[in-house]
């Protein structure tokens, strides 16, 4: 679908960009799973509106650093804070989170969509028919939402997680093992997105999706920060071992 | 063997003519019965959704303490409720000793703990596949436990008939409490057993048939929602 008609959707739906939030700041930032450092130390400054990368091999925390964001688990010690505030919820958007592995409710997909939306106490009812059309779930509405296909069941997460009226949209790996045709079009909802300005935090382990969206690139390894970079200089520049041994398939 | 067809033979009769003992003592059976279920299914749901959305010190005694109370005797829980309701009991002040309501409070209690713990499982599976979901959602306790409650509605309706069976099969403790008077506690299991005793065997078999049927339709209701769930992936 044209960015232009995706980014009338996003109006419709009263989505409205607000990055009062950042800059995003982590203050040695550590999580640890009962001795085990899986985020160690961290001190990043996200000044980016627009979208932000995480890469790195299994194992480095980028799925724990997008949960410690979101509020799901509470760092061992360290902190996050948002435009200087430990409390996200000060600031008039909402976060939301699109998990790898899709958690759908047992419900119908329009149900899902419905829950979500009653969530926000918005009174005005939302153009369901054309929020499913950007993903191709049109005629798939009233199935069950855990019969869809994997990507199918992505492509629903991410117009449900449109529906919260988040500011900040973080998606964790939210293309992996899908097709080409759901990558694409998930891709131009997060493109659209950045566009319409909302911030997106992104991570994947795809190189070449990573050079067609980033803005900024975040590369972790084993829980520590190993380099953060606009996504130019990351790509042709690398200043560490790891990241080129990441880029180049070794690491 | 003669006997035996011969009040088969009365029992289906009985039933055919739709005789009006009969049917007073089925209509009170499925009274009682649903009135204990619906109070086992307003604190077992409830509390089930707490246990299975909560993590807390000691819970895990707690857990082996409802389930233990599963399989907790009848005869047992008849004496306890039959003392608390004399009239020199705590609860004598209430006088529904040898009323269907004592026949309701007895079952409830035998009933409430099985609801309790599957619902209490059933609830937990799901909360566990939500988990991360709702955490990122922010919701409050009330939101968890509606939306659990919810989405396990087929399992729930599942675990209840399960209650439900065990109440109306139930004669030890409504035969203490209830006291088995004729028109007015008497109910199928109670009813099998006094006319056995007195050799009414048509009128107890004709019961009994019943009893069977009731049970073969929870089981097939069971199957049904069970098939259901799974075809439509929402159990």
């Amino acid at each position: 679908m044209h960015s232009d008609r995706i980014k009338q959707i996003f109006i419709n739906l009263e989505l409205k960009p607000d990055n009062s939030f950042l800059p995003l700041k982590t203050e040695n930032l550590s999580y640890f799973i009962d001795e085990k450092e899986i985020i160690s130390d961290l001190n990043i400054n996200i000044f980016s509106d627009e979208i932000t990368i995480i890469m790195g091999p299994n194992g480095a925390g980028k799925s724990i650093f997008l949960k410690l964001l979101n509020g799901i688990i509470k760092p061992t010690s360290g902190n996050i804070l948002w435009n200087k505030r430990k409390d996200f919820s000060f600031f008039s958007g909402r976060q939301a989170l699109v998990f790898q592995k899709p958690i759908l409710l047992r419900r119908s997909v329009a149900a899902n969509l419905d829950f979500i939306h009653n969530l926000t106490n918005i009174k005005a009812k939302y153009d369901q028919d054309q929020l499913l059309k950007i993903v191709d779930l049109l005629n798939k509405k009233n199935q069950p939402a855990r019969l869809l296909s994997f990507g199918e069941q992505q492509r629903l997460s991410l117009i449900r997680a449109l529906l919260f009226r988040p500011s900040l949209v973080m998606l964790d790996e939210p293309t992996a093992n899908l097709d080409p045709a759901s990558t694409k079009i998930i891709e131009d909802i997060i493109v659209s997105l950045k566009e319409f300005g909302i911030k997106i935090i992104f991570v994947t382990h795809n190189i070449l999706q990573a050079k067609r969206l980033a803005d900024e690139v975040i590369f972790f390894d084993k829980g520590k920060l190993i380099e953060h970079k606009n996504a130019k200089e990351f790509f042709t520049n690398p200043s560490s071992k790891q990241v080129s041994k990441y880029l180049n398939g070794i690491l | 063997m003669i006997e035996f067809a011969e009040a088969s033979k009365l029992a289906l009769n009985l039933i055919l003519s739709l005789d009006a003992d009969i049917l007073e003592i089925v209509i009170l059976s499925l009274k009682v019965s649903v009135f204990a279920l619906i109070i086992a299914c307003i604190i077992g749901f409830s509390l089930g959704s707490l246990l299975a959305s909560n993590k807390f010190y000691g819970r895990g005694v707690i857990l082996i303490i409802i389930n233990s109370l599963m399989a907790l005797p009848p005869v047992v829980v008849g004496l306890v409720v039959y003392m608390a309701l004399s009239k020199s009991g705590p609860l004598g002040w209430l006088n529904i000793l040898y009323t269907p309501s004592a026949m309701i409070v007895a079952q409830s209690i035998i009933i409430t703990p099985i609801v309790l713990a599957l619902s209490r499982q059933v609830i937990e599976d799901i909360h566990n596949e939500y988990y991360d979901y709702f955490k990122s959602l922010n919701l409050t306790k009330f939101q968890i436990v509606k939306s659990l409650i919810w989405d396990a509605r087929y399992s729930l309706i599942t675990v209840s008939l399960a209650g439900f069976g065990r109440g109306i099969a139930e004669v030890g403790a409504v035969i203490i409490v209830g006291g088995n008077i004729n028109h007015f506690t008497r109910v199928m299991t109670t009813s099998i057993a006094l006319e056995t005793s007195m050799g009414n065997l048509p009128f107890a078999l004709a019961l009994g048939i019943i009893l069977l049927l009731i049970s073969l339709s929870v089981n097939a209701l069971v199957m049904a929602l069970n098939l259901t769930s799974k075809k439509y992936a929402f159990g």
